[in-house]
């Protein structure tokens, strides 16, 4: 599969080749990260307020909501991959992260796939590497392997008497013991699209996912001290596997 | 034909001259950069200049000068270095600050330093300026601080002699007003830098830190005992702060609402800014009320003293057991860590210090 980097001035020069000919159109495409749990919307809004229910029965308020995506490519019929550049840390309480990209022009065809990497991968998920990350407060303490976290999930359950707890579900590189860790980021692939002319494409994530499937989560067992839980990162990650999912507006 | 041009050189050279004798000196502002320290370079975004107020030596100056004016205030008796020490990182070693009528506040002064890296751009301990030019409109007219009114304020620095001298320098006009004098104020507070501290130097592999310091700084970044790292910086995050609003389990109820009071929202009720752990030796008391003394209070709390309420951050994940519980060794290792991202130098700097 040839892989292409695509320069936003040579998509524009497509552009303005089409206007000369019939040559097929490009393909501007905008895509947006929204949230929900089990299909009903999530906004920063609910934060602090809207109680949720996991699948161990556990009533829960989210009070931050932080994650990031990266290396997100787009596939076209013609064999096409174009990896868009950077990364977006998406950040409830902030509406400017809930956008990847606007009105960004792909070549023509008929765009199929999609895939991201939630968190960084090994190549990329480098140690104090990026200053925005830095001072976002995302880096990973090195005594863990360092690199950035994937996830910061924070809020409150309540606990067996009914009295509210916190919890923090962040996610990043699994310690497996002093100075041995495992990558634990997740390759998403979403394919089965169809999208040939100007859309928004929607990056689902299902919260509820991360407490439900392949593991139970019991927010009284699993709820702080989490980083350097191994196990606790592996459960994220084998949770994480379905969260995402894709959804396709024509504009 | 000859002769006009030389009439007309003649008097565009008049005129040039006439106009120098008017406006005394030339405004022709030399701009210059921060001097951002080797570790910020390396791990920090570019610090934040508005387009509208570049840094010059001119209008640094002139900030430099204002900063240290008790003329600001109402009876000409209060600087803002009455409250913001340089030696002790510009805040007030007093819990709270007394006003030019003896009036006494309800928080303590922050310390201000590193102000151009604060990407939030929300300022005060509940953020209710957006801008550090805005931040500095403040003090002067609230009634427990210098309790001036503007215009009398630019009024007697514009009876001054030099002044409206430095404002054209600066400038470009010898009319003073309150922008312009917050321009110059927030143009020398970006220069109160502070990157070159005892750890600063650990990073940059120019000297070892010892044992305590060392296991101090690995509980500060443990989340199963300090866990202090998600609000207040890293290894990776210089600036030892996240600038966002948290509560940090102090009290139960609140009579001072902080960020709440600004955003009108409960659940912001109780919530402060977290400040940087730089130049703490110098900084004390400690807590947006001043309320501890020393820093031992201030590990003490977060160890054993937590108090739970409505907008407790659940990063104060051990309240329930009143802290994170450090040993008496794991407290005096943390607080030797702390000590170590202070910085004499910054309390001494001349370029920091009275110019009048």
């Amino acid at each position: 599969m040839k892989k292409i980097a695509l320069l936003l001035i040579l998509a524009i020069a497509f552009v303005g080749c089409n206007d000369d000919d019939d040559s097929p159109s490009n393909v501007v495409m905008s895509i947006v990260l929204s949230q929900n749990w089990d299909g009903t919307n999530v906004t920063a809004a609910d934060f602090g307020t809207t109680e949720f229910t996991n699948q161990n029965g556990d009533v829960l308020t989210i009070s931050k909501l932080r994650y990031l995506i990266s290396k997100v490519t787009l596939y076209n019929s013609f064999g096409d991959a174009i990896e868009l550049p950077g990364y977006n840390l998406v950040d409830l309480s902030d509406d400017n992260t809930l956008s990847f990209t606007k009105n960004a022009v792909f070549p023509p065809g008929t765009y199929t796939r999609i895939t991201f990497v939630y968190g960084f991968n090994e190549e990329d998920n480098i140690d104090d590497a990026y200053t925005d990350l830095n001072v976002a407060e995302w880096a990973w303490p090195d005594m863990l392997g360092g690199g950035y976290h994937f996830m910061q999930q924070e809020g409150f359950y309540k606990d067996t008497n009914g009295a509210p707890q916190p919890f923090a579900y962040h996610n990043g590189t699994a310690r497996v013991s002093p100075g041995v860790f495992e990558q634990n980021f997740i390759s998403v692939d979403l394919d089965g699209l169809s999208i040939n002319s100007n859309s928004t494409i929607d990056i689902k994530m299902n919260i509820a996912e991360w407490y439900k499937n392949p593991n139970t989560w019991d927010l009284n067992v699993l709820n702080g001290g989490l980083m350097m839980n191994y196990d606790a990162q592996k459960k994220m990650n084998q949770n994480g596997q379905n969260v995402f999912s894709v959804d396709v507006v024509t504009n | 034909m000859k002769l006009n041009l030389i009439t007309l050189a003649f008097l565009s050279i008049t005129l040039f001259s006439c106009s120098n004798d008017d406006s005394g000196p030339d405004y022709s502002p030399t701009e210059v950069g921060l001097e951002v320290p080797e570790i910020f370079d390396l791990l920090l975004p570019a610090p934040l200049i508005p387009a509208n107020n570049p840094q010059t030596v001119e209008g640094i100056a002139l900030g430099r000068k204002l900063f240290y004016e008790p003329l600001l205030s109402g009876d000409g008796t209060q600087a803002c270095a009455d409250c913001h020490f340089a030696e002790n990182a510009f805040t007030d070693p007093d819990r709270f600050s007394t006003g030019i009528d003896g009036s006494i506040g309800n928080r303590n002064a922050m310390p201000v330093f590193n102000v151009a890296w604060n990407f939030n751009e929300k300022f005060f301990w509940d953020g209710r300026a957006l801008s550090i030019e805005d931040q500095a409109f403040g003090p002067v007219v609230n009634p427990i601080e210098m309790n001036n009114t503007w215009p009398n304020a630019v009024a007697s620095l514009q009876a001054t002699e030099n002044y409206p001298d430095l404002f054209l320098e600066a400038f470009g006009t010898s009319t003073i007003d309150s922008v312009l004098v917050t321009n110059a104020l927030a143009q020398f507070e970006r220069t109160l830098i502070s990157g070159n501290s005892r750890f600063d130097k650990h990073l940059l592999g120019e000297i070892l830190l010892t044992d305590s310091e060392l296991n101090g700084f690995n509980i500060f970044m443990d989340e199963n005992k300090g866990d202090c790292f998600h609000c207040h910086g890293s290894d990776a995050n210089p600036l030892w702060t996240d600038n966002v609003f948290h509560n940090n389990g102090l009290d139960s109820s609140f009579e001072d609402l902080g960020l709440g009071e600004v955003t009108n929202d409960p659940l912001d009720h109780g919530k402060f800014k977290s400040p940087s752990l730089r130049n703490l030796a110098y900084s004390a008391p400690y807590m947006h009320d001043g309320r501890f003394a020393t820093l031992d209070d201030v590990i003490n709390h977060y160890s054993e003293g937590l108090v739970s309420s409505s907008t407790i951050d659940p990063l104060m994940k051990t309240v329930a057991d009143g802290g994170v519980n450090l040993s008496t060794e794991d407290k005096a290792d943390l607080k030797a860590f702390l000590l170590s991202l202070s910085e004499p130098e910054f309390t001494t700097n001349p370029d920091f210090q009275n110019p009048n």
